[in-house]
């Protein structure tokens, strides 16, 4: 009997061991839910593998964990969409070569019917205060991320702060698509990226109410490496690389060619000034 | 509803045509619970006979303390160890963190409590004349421990697989410290988390579905090994 366990033993440590056993290069990418719920990551990274034959581990998380791993070296570069906690990582010296990647707009969504009537508004913040009056359901995202810290700027501009407490407004704590589900669920509204919502179109009701482009609204992707003097494990080298390919004319040219199943271009790539 | 049905069609097809991404999905959710119950069995189950079979002070404490470790939620102990994985925690250099390994230290500590709290009830159970008996007749301490365990097979089974089943099924930790990096880290559980919170609730509860058959095949398996 002992030998049958020594052996079953030695195996399983075996087992054990083999599998922190990739010795290829690896880079570790923090990124937001709602940027790999749009599949960009898994069509383009494994180009950059291609090329560089650097493996890219994706954690996606909300923004606020994103930016923490990154603050704590748990991960070598990230790339979220939150500009004013992005200017502030790279200002306390956690983070160093930001570059915008891309951007999108966010659009507010809502049901068909849309009793609070958005899609006659003029504004986004005109929209919110027609959700105000009505007091119909709005989902928020409720979770520090780049979308919420957006939706409580409009509810701050229009109302100096954010309905808490209403019973009309819903703090999911949730990533955008679930976010979605439920405003589709309660027949509300919701502030959603525009890549989400395309991906969702599908599989909830909700219409796109309000799209216009305006500065409130505008959606800019920032991707910044870990800084390698706090962190000195980092693959600081690789992290430089990931941000030289995506923002490279041929990496800027896979961004704006990727498109959802219904053919619409989910981002605007940023990065290459026009000719 | 018609998901629900969508999600055994899908489980059937998806084992059907091996795919090669959610098998190795599975193999990972497999290594990693199985690693973690192996040693959880090996450390628990010595630690649980000697905390049965002798008195010591503070014996009562350290059976409530064992009893209240069952019930730790697994994101908890998935936190717990982030801050000590962590770059920034004591033992970030051993990078860890977003690791199969890592994981398996979190199923570990998930594991152990239960294994060993069953354990003790098990031998426990078994009645104090074997003991008394093995002991008279001559046997090693080690030889007695045997016994007694053999008696106890079935209930420390039951110990085990709850330990199995506890691990296998669990999200919280695996995710925490696992990441759920594609082709790396992403086991069942956490599959099934990612794709439901994409709404693909039909494919999440075809991997559910395929995690439950392979619950019950281990269990066949170790069924079997009892009665041998």
């Amino acid at each position: 009997m002992p030998k049958k366990l020594t052996t079953t033993l030695c195996l399983m440590v075996a087992l054990m061991l083999t599998a922190g056993a990739h010795a290829a290069d690896r880079l570790k990418l923090s990124s937001t839910t709602s940027t790999d719920n749009t599949g960009l990551l898994v069509y383009i990274l494994p180009k950059f593998t291609a090329q560089t034959g650097i493996r890219v581990d994706v954690i996606a998380v909300g923004t606020g964990k994103a930016l923490k791993l990154a603050e704590n070296g748990d991960v070598d570069v990230t790339l979220v969409h939150a500009p004013s906690r992005e200017k502030s990582f790279v200002e306390a010296g956690f983070g160093v070569n930001h570059r915008t990647v891309m951007a999108n707009y966010f659009i507010i969504v809502g049901p068909e019917a849309d009793r609070a009537g958005v899609g006659k508004s003029g504004s986004a913040e005109q929209a919110f205060e027609y959700i105000a009056k009505m007091q119909v359901p709005f989902v928020s995202r409720g979770d520090d991320s780049g979308t919420h810290t957006k939706e409580q700027n409009i509810w701050k501009a229009i109302m100096g702060g954010v309905p808490q407490g209403k019973n009309w407004y819903l703090e999911s704590g949730k990533g955008m698509g679930e976010t979605l589900t439920i405003a589709d669920e309660k027949h509300g509204y919701t502030l959603s990226d525009s890549g989400t919502y395309l991906k969702y179109s599908d599989k909830v009701d909700l219409k796109i109410l309000f799209s216009r482009h305006s500065d409130l609204l505008y959606n800019p992707y920032g991707i910044i490496a870990v800084n390698p003097a706090r962190h000195p494990h980092v693959n600081y080298i690789g992290a430089i690389q990931l941000i030289g390919f995506l923002t490279s004319p041929e990496g800027q040219k896979l961004i704006g060619d990727f498109k959802d199943k219904l053919g619409n271009q989910l981002f605007e790539p940023l990065a290459v000034p026009r000719g | 509803m018609d998901y629900i049905i969508d999600a055994f069609l899908g489980a059937f097809w998806l084992i059907l045509s091996l795919d090669r991404e959610i098998f190795s999905i599975a193999l990972l959710s497999l290594r990693v619970a199985g690693i973690a119950t192996v040693f959880a069995t090996l450390i628990g189950v010595p630690l649980a006979y000697v905390i049965a079979t002798r008195d010591f002070p503070g014996k009562r404490t350290v059976l409530t303390i064992f009893n209240t470790l069952m019930a730790v939620p697994t994101v908890l102990v998935g936190l717990f160890c982030y801050a000590f994985f962590s770059r920034r925690g004591p033992l970030g250099f051993l990078d860890l963190l977003f690791t199969p390994t890592g994981m398996v230290i979190g199923d570990l500590i998930l594991a152990l409590p239960l294994i060993v709290a069953l354990t003790i009830a098990a031998v426990n159970a078994v009645d104090p004349r074997a003991r008394l008996t093995a002991l008279a007749l001559g046997a090693t301490s080690r030889q007695t421990s045997w016994t007694i365990l053999l008696d106890a097979r079935y209930a420390l089974m039951a110990a085990i697989l709850n330990g199995f089943g506890r691990v296998v099924a669990e999200v919280g930790a695996a995710m925490m410290l696992g990441g759920n990096i594609r082709g790396y880290t992403r086991t069942l559980t956490t599959a099934v988390a990612l794709e439901t919170s994409k709404g693909e609730f039909a494919f999440a509860m075809a991997l559910g579905l395929i995690l439950l058959t392979l619950a019950l095949i281990v269990n066949l398996l170790l069924r079997r090994l009892q009665e041998v």
